[in-house]
């Protein structure tokens, strides 16, 4: 019997583990594919183009701010959809959703739309920013905009994510501390966020991750102008539609390669965190 | 002393009418009732946890209704310990006087005091929880809730989880520190012989209204 049980669970476990495997094979050959399709002289090329390096530049510096800024709206937001019950709760909810659901071109357009067709006080967003700063700055079209594309998509999955991670902690934990003398904002800074900064890095990971991967509404929003607003989600596509396939997989295979460095970096550094 | 005048709350199903209660400086109180009767919500309505629909409690002359939970200086231990996972034992026990700005003498001048009586002196050297028993943690917890010098502790169901050896230890734990630190406690239990054994004065919840004694 014993035995007839543990072939069951080595099958069980085999099944599984076999559909994993085939998930993982089917990206690990997509990455072959891209990588036997250049040649090394294909990313020397790829890496002398002086736009793509300030691309790549632009791309670590705009997913690292989206994500700080996704991280530190997400927090509070995410903390009162875990903890408080409100009118009309429900509704917030579907509204912090929207940038998962909506198709990210959609996006875009609605920043297109916000920022230069709606009239407030007689002007639109983009000229009040553009008279208040003396025209020194504008966000359409600008790294601005480049940012609140990849801050509203990464914030949507940092507010379900982080959600998740306070409803995990018991809220008596925070009751037992504000017996001891904790009102509510000690509570969370000194019990709440200590017990979910593994949590908090995941999140930030994530936001980080999908601002990398951010792509239609930028095209929208901040367009593709090399050494100004061309991140590297943009620069395959500018590759891809000039007929330049090899310097398409290459840049391709350089934000793979970056992903994959910082992804990791991250969680060895959350793990080394763990108490 | 504790006193408790004609306290109400009700909390879906669950409701207290009435609830008259004196506990005397220095005593170890039971507090036995079924399941789902109410005993936890009284002990939070105790901390101020839970509001309350009316009635009264007095703390040592003061009416402490009205204040929030971090000003009535009671110790609360619930079932689930709540400690705290991402900070060390010793943060742990010293937290409460940590937030009431405690000096760093003083707080280490009553981390011994706590640490004879609970046997924490091993524990609170370590870097984390993890690995702690049953006994060790509801130890720690005892002492986290101890370290302000509570006017009355509260313990819901404290062993509830540990072998009977660990029980009798604790309990004998708890009545040492009622002996030779007039803590005032009202302890949530199920086990008659337990409340037998360790409890001065005894009371019962039943259908929301409480009763004195074991019967």
């Amino acid at each position: 019997m014993s035995s007839l049980s543990s072939t069951s669970d080595r099958l069980f476990t085999a099944a599984l583990g076999a559909v994993l495997g085939m998930y993982v094979l089917l990206l690990l050959v997509l990455l072959l594919a891209d990588a036997s399709f250049i040649r090394w002289a294909d990313l020397r090329q790829c890496w002398a183009d002086e736009a793509l390096r300030a691309s790549f530049r632009l791309t670590l510096v705009s997913c690292t701010l989206s994500a700080l800024l996704a991280v530190l709206v997400a927090l509070p937001s995410a903390y009162i959809l875990a903890r408080c019950r409100f009118f009309g709760k429900a509704f917030v909810e579907v509204i912090c959703d929207i940038p998962i659901i909506l198709p990210p071109l959609v996006l875009g357009v609605s920043f297109l739309i916000l920022v230069n067709h709606v009239r407030l006080g007689g002007a639109s967003l983009e000229e009040w920013v553009g008279r208040w700063s003396g025209g020194a700055f504008g966000i359409t079209f600008q790294v601005a905009a480049v940012i609140l594309c990849q801050f509203t998509v990464a914030a949507a999955y940092c507010i379900r994510s982080l959600r998740g991670v306070f409803e995990e902690i018991s809220p008596r934990t925070e009751a037992v501390a504000l017996t001891l003398g904790c009102s509510r904002s000690q509570a969370f800074w000194r019990v709440v966020l200590p017990e979910s900064r593994r949590g908090i890095g995941s999140a930030f990971t994530m936001a980080w991750a999908r601002s990398l991967g951010e792509f239609g509404p930028l095209l929208v929003f901040a367009g593709i102008t090399p050494f100004k607003t061309e991140v590297l989600s943009s620069s395959v596509y500018l590759r891809f539609t000039t007929g330049d396939l090899h310097g398409a997989v290459a840049v391709s295979l350089l934000m793979i390669s970056v992903a994959l460095g910082v992804l990791l970096t991250l969680r060895l550094l959350s793990r080394r965190a763990q108490p | 002393m504790i006193r408790l005048e004609k306290l109400h709350l009700s909390l879906g199903s669950c409701q207290l009418r009435g609830i008259d209660l004196e506990l005397q400086r220095g005593s170890l109180n039971i507090l036995l009732g079924r399941s789902g009767c109410g005993k936890t919500t009284l002990l939070e309505a105790l901390c101020g946890l839970r509001p309350i629909d009316s009635g009264r409690i007095w703390c040592d002359g003061e009416e402490i209704t009205g204040l929030p939970p971090s000003r009535r200086r009671l110790g609360y231990v619930p079932q689930d310990l709540a400690l705290f996972q991402a900070l060390s034992p010793r943060q742990n026990l010293v937290f409460a006087l940590e937030i009431a700005g405690w000096t760093k003498a003083a707080i280490a001048s009553r981390v011994e005091e706590l640490c004879r009586p609970l046997k924490l002196e091993e524990l609170i050297g370590r870097p984390s929880l993890q690995g702690f028993s049953g006994g060790e943690r509801q130890r720690l917890a005892l002492g986290r809730a101890l370290a302000l010098r509570p006017r009355l502790l509260l313990l819901d169901e404290p062993f509830a989880a540990l072998d009977p050896e660990l029980r009798q230890e604790l309990g004998e734990m708890l009545r040492q520190l009622v002996r030779e630190e007039q803590v005032t406690i009202l302890m949530v239990t199920h086990s008659r012989a337990e409340a037998e054994v360790l409890g001065d004065s005894h009371w019962r919840l039943d259908q929301g209204v409480l009763k004195s004694g074991l019967a």
